[in-house]
């Protein structure tokens, strides 16, 4: 009988601690070098194939021990090697000065890779034992996956992450118990007694989570008398507030100089250790407030008498309170974290003065573009505030930053709600040489085109020295206006940097650069060089769209050289250093993996079943196995991405649409006992699915978005559910049909399936970034042709197969 | 015998650190190679005095015993409570856009281990500097103290209102984060006088911001990179 409790308990265990991996390092560290991190950490399932294949006889021999003790092994790595790697010295921001960094980080790679590999020698020792039942197997496995992530995001709502590990101790341990109860009860009730009594005893000194001395909170704690005086953890982030009343925050991005006053008090906010605004004291009195006047988002406030606003992404509230001191006539707010709006409404209650409940806001806990899209009432101005911060919650889920806020789409939505001659208002930091303000406004340029506008009319932006504001109208600017904007800027000292009719004298005034990129860039972005103009410019300023949302990433290769040249020279210039981690990522997976796949073929001559499998037979599981891997990742993340951009709410969106995937694949896993050996159908299926999906899914999710979450909830399970059951399919159906013909294959197949997998989750976002979801999903559909004719049976090839 | 032992045994008390004519040979060598990269990557040759000044501040007596080894070469270092010591072309670059006199007076936020302050008083100021996390403060105010820099005024304490009793000042530089430039600072800068920031992330080399306030009070800004990267090639 096949252990399939305990499999699907330790999956579920592994695959939660892998999330929970991703949150602990956005907390410790930043999002990038856990990417790094987990993808090496993941090589454990490929390692562990390859350790089963090597000593399969003994470890089978000593089954159901041999289970037991690696799941064991897994409950107690999870805990002790997260611990170790939060101490090990490493200063992530000092990697391209100390080569000795990497020492640090290699050690930390070590530390994680033991528990993953402890846990998939276990599941890989299931597989290999009882071949026959793949079908069960695989779907136990992959339902207990599906089951260990969505209870992960749920107790994410309870427990502070640190927290959660002690779950992962008891579940990894109570999977041992339920593998040892068939043959040694004494064993297993020990087991099932410690899977209880363990989290419990756990000491909270053990799960101290050791941020980075550079994270913002940090910093912040530093300052004598600075204290935590509120903290909420959810999914999204772990959201603190501290009060540093001898060091204020005074949070005030973009102040003028010559503003005669800064911000009154404020107690500062962050998410996960980074800083995320700050919280100001309201007591109803707006003349404190004078100071939001004097920063460039302040500008659509002179433009427009008394509008109503909707602010996307409300936060800490500044913004409401600026539409407020403003004179707006009413104030929607959009906030997806309910933890964040916890905090300023309810924790810090008589601090804000609840901004939320001011007479005219209305709080909407929503996604910005859910909320946009949703249709209803038309607003004079649409803010979309910084909301940078928030980036370190999403890549918990897996992402390199993805925006689907500033898209060529998200920028036509928010314009579809606005009353005529209404402005949308986007504010950005101002970088040098200038990116993000730029491409935003590439991507506003082509939005506005796309709406039949002339973007030459109806595009205004300026600059202070730290952030950049960009107007779009709905309609042309009148000349008032445009008098109006140039007015503000004098006043305070702010740059146009372009408008209507601007000449280079009206540019770069007050606050002066060596060449003014700000500029040029608008004037090239809007002129007949446009497209040779993005060429040229050293970092990818093409509009984003929701195919490919990378908005932060504004790499190119081209420009390497130069950097690397500067940084000979004893620079370090700023440079988005997450796309060449994940390079760096890929490049190493890539390498481990072929060094552990060709590791058992180096030893087959002293393993004797591996040596006696055909080796035609060995080929085709290689390439299957691998192309499945691939294919199996490149087909779930971006319609994972696709639909959970669909639900909006990013907790409960991940959730759903995770749980939908391993669950209808699951049952596909189960039902595939029944198919024929030789049943080719499902990967024409699958292939099928996706392209229609590829092709439909954009319009569709699109024309639906502003349905109620229920219904798109039950459209989401429904479309998810055909695309996923076909996806189940394959794996158990070869895995299977190589138990048959050479039961030894089967622990290396499955290692080598692990690796592609990693392999895969690196390689789909980095191809999204540079050709769109799409393509990758194309290539995908193209994997599983090749996976249908590399099928492992031992005919010879152009043979008719026998179903 | 008995000296060289005795060498051995000063060696070993000092962390083994190189004799201070070794020192004095790799603060050379700093300064040659800050000036070098001012010249190939920055806006040009720097101040002479500037690059005198580098080369008379003792930068390891700045960095933590363990890093004293790495303490000439031209790179940040961290200095302990999530803090860095910059890189020496960058206080170079920062020192050289502060245009400070003998005799000026200077107003710096964000005192650190005290390098840049002191690089500032070999240039002749008077400096009055500012550190927020109190054991920095301390240790900067006795290192100061020790190394014979006695005219700096050290204060732990928060930056953001200046320190008027002791302004207004010919030149601000602001070393620790901000969102914004405070308007204390910005009344505290005499006409004519000069204010810098650096902006960017810790580790990196950061834009700097200048702050001129003109003789009729009026304020211009200007900000620049230190190093030499222009985004867009050909065509122009």
């Amino acid at each position: 009988m096949p252990p399939l409790a305990a499999v699907a308990a330790l999956s579920a265990a592994a695959l939660a601690y892998e999330v929970l991996l991703l949150r602990l390092f956005a907390i410790i560290q930043w999002h990038h070098f856990a990417y790094l991190a987990i993808s090496v950490a993941l090589l454990g399932f490929g390692a562990a194939g390859t350790f089963v294949t090597l000593a399969r006889r003994r470890l089978l021999a000593l089954y159901p021990a041999s289970f037991g003790l690696a799941a064991a092994a897994f409950a107690v790595a999870a805990v002790a090697c997260f611990a170790a790697a939060g101490r090990v010295p490493f200063n992530a921001l000092e990697i391209a000065w100390n080569p000795g960094e990497f020492l640090g980080l290699a050690a930390i790679y070590l530390l994680l890779f033991l528990p993953f590999f402890c846990a998939a020698t276990a599941l890989c020792i299931a597989y290999a034992g009882f071949g026959a039942h793949v079908a069960q197997l695989y779907g136990a496995d992959i339902l207990g996956a599906g089951l260990g992530s969505l209870g992960l995001l749920a107790a994410l709502h309870v427990l502070h992450p640190a927290d959660a590990l002690r779950a992962i101790l008891g579940l990894g341990l109570a999977a041992a118990a339920l593998a040892a109860w068939p043959a040694a009860k004494r064993a297993a009730a020990l087991l099932a007694a410690a899977a209880l009594a363990a989290p419990w005893l756990l000491p909270a000194a053990a799960l101290d989570l050791v941020a980075s001395d550079y994270k913002d909170l940090r910093q912040a704690l530093r300052a004598p008398g600075a204290q935590v005086v509120a903290q909420r953890s959810s999914p999204l982030g772990v959201v603190t507030a501290v009060d540093s009343p001898r060091a204020p925050p005074r949070h005030a991005p973009g102040l003028s100089l010559n503003a005669a006053a800064g911000p009154p008090e404020q107690i500062a906010l962050f998410v996960d250790g980074q800083a995320a605004g700050a919280v100001t004291r309201f007591d109803g009195d707006l003349a404190p407030l004078a100071y939001l006047a004097d920063t460039p988002s302040a500008l659509p406030y002179r433009l427009l008498a008394h509008p109503r606003v909707l602010v996307l992404g409300a936060g800490a509230g500044g913004d409401v309170l600026q539409a407020l001191a403003l004179g707006a006539r009413s104030v929607d707010a959009v906030e997806p974290d309910a933890q964040l709006v916890a905090v300023v409404q309810e924790d810090l209650a008589a601090f804000s003065g609840r901004p939320y409940d001011l007479p005219g806001v209305r709080l909407h806990p929503a996604e910005a573009r859910g909320f946009a899209a949703a249709g209803g009432e038309r607003y004079d101005l649409i803010q979309v505030a910084l909301l940078d911060a928030f980036g370190s919650g999403a890549a918990g889920l897996g992402s390199l930053a993805e925006s689907h806020l500033y898209t060529v789409e998200a920028l036509e939505t928010y314009l579809a709600r606005l009353a005529p001659g209404g402005l949308l208002a986007i504010t950005r930091w101002v970088t040098l040489p200038p990116s993000d303000s730029l491409r935003l406004f590439a991507t506003a340029v082509t939005a506005l085109e796309r709406r039949g506008l002339d973007p030459s009319a109806s595009l205004v932006m300026i600059r202070g020295w730290s952030t950049a504001t960009l107007l779009v109208r709905n309609g042309a600017f009148a000349p008032a206006e445009l008098a109006a904007v140039r007015d503000f800027c004098r006043q305070r000292a702010f740059d146009t940097a372009y408008f209507p009719g601007i000449v280079a004298p009206d540019a770069n005034r007050f606050n002066v650069l060596a060449r003014d990129d700000f500029f040029e860039a608008t004037q090239a972005l809007l002129g007949p060089d446009r497209a040779g103009f993005l060429e040229r410019y050293k970092f990818d300023l093409a509009p984003t769209s929701d195919d490919r949302p990378y908005f932060f990433h504004f790499f190119k290769w081209r420009s390497l050289p130069e950097w690397l040249e500067l940084r000979r020279r004893g620079a370090l210039p700023p440079l988005d250093w997450g796309y060449p981690v994940l390079v760096v990522a890929l490049a190493q997976a890539v390498v481990a993996s072929l060094l552990l796949i060709l590791l058992p073929l180096a030893l087959a001559g002293t393993r004797r079943d591996f040596a006696a499998a055909p080796p035609r037979l060995r080929r085709r599981a290689a390439a299957y196995f691998l192309v499945l891997g691939l294919g199996f990742m490149a087909i779930e993340i971006p319609f994972l991405q696709r639909f959970t951009f669909f639900l909006s709410h990013p907790a409960t969106a991940a959730a759903v649409v995770l749980a939908a995937f391993l669950a209808f694949a699951g049952l596909g896993a189960r039902f595939s006992a029944r198919l024929a050996p030789g049943a080719r159908w499902p990967f024409a299926a699958v292939a099928a699915i996706a392209l229609l999906y590829a092709a439909a899914l954009p319009p569709l999710t699109a024309a639906l978005m502003g349905l109620a979450q229920g219904w798109k909830i039950l459209l989401t399970v429904l479309l998810v559910a055909p695309l996923a059951f076909c996806l189940g399919l394959p794996f158990p159906l070869g895995l299977a049909a190589l138990a048959a013909r050479a039961e030894a294959l089967v622990p290396w197949a499955w290692g080598i399936n692990g690796f592609a997998s990693v392999t895969a989750t690196l390689l789909a976002t980095l191809l999204a970034m540079h050709w769109g979801q799409t393509v990758v999903v194309l290539i995908a559909a193209a994997l599983y042709g090749i996976a249908a004719w590399q099928f492992p049976r031992d005919d010879a090839p152009g043979e008719a197969d026998s179903a | 015998m008995a000296a060289r032992l005795f060498a051995l045994l000063a060696c070993l008390a000092t962390g083994l650190a190189p004799a201070a004519d070794d020192m004095a040979r790799e603060r050379q060598a700093m300064v040659e190679e800050v000036a070098a990269m001012a010249r190939a990557v920055g806006s040009g040759a720097l101040d002479p005095r500037v690059l005198a000044a580098l080369g008379r501040v003792p930068r390891h007596e700045f960095v933590p015993p363990a890093l004293r080894f790495a303490a000439y070469a031209n790179r940040p270092l961290p200095i302990g409570h999530g803090q860095t010591i910059s890189q020496p072309y960058i206080v170079a670059a920062m020192s050289d856009l502060l245009k400070v006199s003998p005799g000026d007076t200077v107003l710096e936020i964000g005192t650190g281990s005290g390098y840049q302050a002191a690089v500032l008083a070999e240039l002749g100021a008077a400096v009055s500097t500012i550190e927020i996390v109190e054991p920095l403060a301390r240790e900067a105010a006795g290192r100061l103290q020790r190394l014979g820099y006695a005219g700096i005024a050290t204060r732990a304490g928060d930056g953001y209102d200046g320190w008027p009793e002791r302004g207004p000042f010919d030149a601000i530089v602001v070393t620790a984060a901000a969102s914004h430039v405070p308007p204390p600072l910005v009344r505290q800068l005499k006409p004519g006088g000069r204010m810098v920031i650096p902006v960017g992330a810790l580790f990196q080399t950061q834009q700097l911001m200048l702050v001129e306030k003109r003789a009729d009070g009026t304020l211009s800004t200007r900000q620049m990179m230190p190093v030499r990267f222009v985004p867009l090639t050909g065509g122009h």
